[in-house]
């Protein structure tokens, strides 16, 4: 198979396992590795028939129609929000993503975020480091066992956060497109409604054209002063000037960000706020996950070049 | 009782005015006649063969004075001592006994905040969020690309020390993600289905994790030494929200900055608010200024345990809370 091209966008940083385990099977290359990547995607056009993405980068329609011998794109992400999904069907490339075996990751980021907004965790950090406790005590935190926990969409890692939070005592509700009556959880078919009834928001659905900001203005007034916004989905979820605005004017009491719109950037105003913490994109950022997820990628391609069935398709 | 008059409430001693204390004077002075020995001119020991003779009952903070023997034989009508923390090391226990003087804690106010601390921690440490949430507010996310990869919650062994109020709730959250459970504790829990270690270098060796959740005693005092940690090692975690003083501090400081252990998420030091200004440059450790029970709701819910207590005192009633004295 090292005679297959397999390009390549996932950089040697996100997985040196990844970039590896891709060496040794196909002949990589690697666009990060490029000065001039225009040039290096048209010199290549004909040859590539994979490529690897991740939950940054994955291949919109002009990128598609650019390499006539394309057969699957692999992402190292269980988001797809990124790869032009229709054009795939049309011509028949297949997708496959990452679920699963990151689900645990990003719950318990989740979860983790949320008791270090609400305990104040990093800021109480920082205060012990520059030596403010020799002055004095820190300040009263917010409880979080026993609060309402709120997740938009109740999928595989909503349903882990959920199954987390229960262990806090905290009543869970959620908007989802449909409702699931199996579960005992409090549906409410508004995200506005969802986000007035409870006082943490997390946000645990896919990136699609319904749930681009889908954490607007309206939504973030209804979760209010005292509420707490956890985003572990994608940056284009919240309307991010908006989320600024609340946090800055105080009608938002915090927010937990793994995602944003346009990492790895991050609104300067959000640094230094006390009732703000901010990862990057950290969600599946384990070890053990991350070598899952290079498995499952190296396992979906070797599967369609040998004409077996893909392990985790999306198209 | 005359008709119309109210009966006088009940005293109760309290000897000084810490942040604890401050927040529940509001609280437990609806019910009891609190007698205040900051708000007097003379000293302590004046004040309290002049004014606290026939005092049965002492409000007692963990910030406020350690509770003597010497105090104790000022005060021989003392029967009930109220503490507004778990632990009750700043009690004479023995004293206590000897002098037949019931002792209440105050865990059950706030086990489940102390949990959450010990799990925030715990999450924190491994997933490097303290680390890495500094690393994008200091802008270098862009400029220097991804923060190096934590380690795995789900399927790690964590070994809880001490399975009291507090050790059982972080128990309880810890297996929704996934972990196993193990501990050591005074005693074997035999209705729990979690694996027990008879001593804590054995839990060491077989934990990935240490939460320390126990009391400070004589036994427990520097339990964790150079064995329990060499045992725990290199990529091992230590997490407590107990007393500084259950762990070797200078041990632990020299092995994390030799890398010896993976971790650490200390709310507690052997010296507060001092700590050991090695640790300020490791990203593999947070630091927390004991306020593992320092929420709002565990200030209502410690008023309401305090007062509780009291009340079950004054009336002749079981104590809601009784601490354990060995």
């Amino acid at each position: 198979m090292d005679s297959i091209d397999v390009f390549m966008q996932v950089p040697t940083s996100i997985s040196a396992y990844l970039e590896q385990e891709l060496d040794k099977r196909f002949n990589v290359l690697k666009l990060w590795t490029v000065p001039n990547k225009t040039q290096f995607i048209k010199d290549n056009s004909s040859s590539i028939r994979a490529i690897v993405g991740h939950g940054g980068a994955g291949a919109d329609a002009e990128l598609i129609d650019s390499l006539p011998n394309l057969e699957i794109i692999s992402s190292f992400s269980v988001g797809t929000d990124k790869i032009d999904l229709k054009k795939c069907k049309e011509k028949g490339i297949r997708v496959t993503n990452t679920p699963d075996v990151l689900t645990d990751d990003v719950a318990d980021i989740a979860i983790g975020l949320a008791l270090a907004v609400m305990r104040r965790l990093c800021e109480s950090d920082r205060y012990v480091r520059s030596g403010q406790w020799k002055k004095g005590n820190y300040k009263l935190t917010t409880k979080f066992t026993g609060k309402t926990v709120g997740i938009i969409g109740l999928g595989r890692i909503g349903k882990a956060v959920a199954k987390r939070a229960e262990a806090f005592s905290c009543p869970i509700a959620y908007f989802s497109r449909t409702e699931k009556p199996e579960l005992k959880y409090k549906y409410y078919p508004t995200v506005v409604e969802l986000a007035s009834n409870c006082d943490v928001l997390v946000v645990a659905c896919p990136l699609t054209e319904e749930t681009r900001h889908i954490i607007n203005r309206e939504v973030i007034d209804a979760l209010g002063p005292k509420g707490v916004l956890i985003n572990i989905g994608r940056g284009h979820h919240v309307d991010e000037p908006e989320l600024v605005s609340a946090l800055l004017e105080g009608r938002l009491g915090g927010a937990g960000l793994d995602v944003y719109q346009n990492e790895p950037e991050v609104p300067e105003q959000l640094f230094g706020l006390e009732n703000m913490v901010l990862l990057p994109h950290a969600g599946s950022g384990t070890t053990e996950t991350r070598n899952a997820m290079a498995d499952l990628v190296i396992g979906n391609l070797e599967a369609h070049f040998l004409n077996k069935p893909l392990l985790t398709p999306v198209v | 009782m005359a008709d119309g008059n109210h009966s006088e409430p009940p005293t109760v001693l309290v000897l000084r005015r810490s942040p604890t204390i401050a927040l529940l004077e509001p609280i437990v002075s609806q019910k009891f006649n609190l007698l205040k020995a900051w708000d007097s001119p003379l000293p302590q020991d004046q004040f309290l063969t002049t004014h606290a003779r026939s005092v049965q009952a002492l409000l007692s903070s963990v910030g406020g004075l350690p509770i003597t023997a010497q105090i104790l034989h000022l005060l021989p009508s003392l029967k009930f001592i109220a503490t507004t923390s778990a632990g009750i090391d700043h009690v004479d226990s023995a004293e206590c006994r000897r002098r037949g003087v019931a002792v209440a804690n105050a865990a059950k106010a706030f086990a489940e905040d102390a949990a959450d601390m010990a799990v925030g921690l715990f999450i924190d440490v491994m997933r490097k969020m303290s680390a890495s949430d500094r690393y994008v507010g200091d802008g270098l996310w862009a400029t220097r690309g991804n923060y190096p990869l934590g380690s795995k919650i789900g399927g790690k062994k964590v070994g809880i020390v001490g399975l009291g109020n507090i050790g059982l709730e972080v128990a309880k959250r810890l297996e929704a993600f996934g972990c196993s459970v193990l501990y050591n504790s005074r005693s074997e829990k035999l209705s729990l289905s979690y694996q027990f270690y008879s001593n804590v270098c054995e839990l060491a060796t077989a934990s990935d994790a240490l939460i320390i959740c126990c009391a400070l005693t004589e036994q427990t005092h520097h339990m964790i030494n150079r064995e329990v940690l060499s045992a725990l090692g290199r990529e091992g975690v230590i997490i407590n929200v107990g007393r500084g003083a259950i762990i070797d501090e200078k041990e632990m400081v020299e092995y994390l900055v030799r890398g010896e252990i993976g971790g650490a998420g200390l709310d507690v030091f052997e010296n507060e608010p001092d700590v050991p200004k090695e640790l300020y440059a490791l990203d593999n450790v947070v630091l927390s200024p004991h306020q593992a029970v320092a929420t709002h709701e565990a200030i209502v819910a410690l008023g309401e345990v305090v007062t509780g207590n009291l009340e079950a005192f004054f009336s002749n009633k079981p104590l809601l809370s009784p601490a354990v004295i060995n």
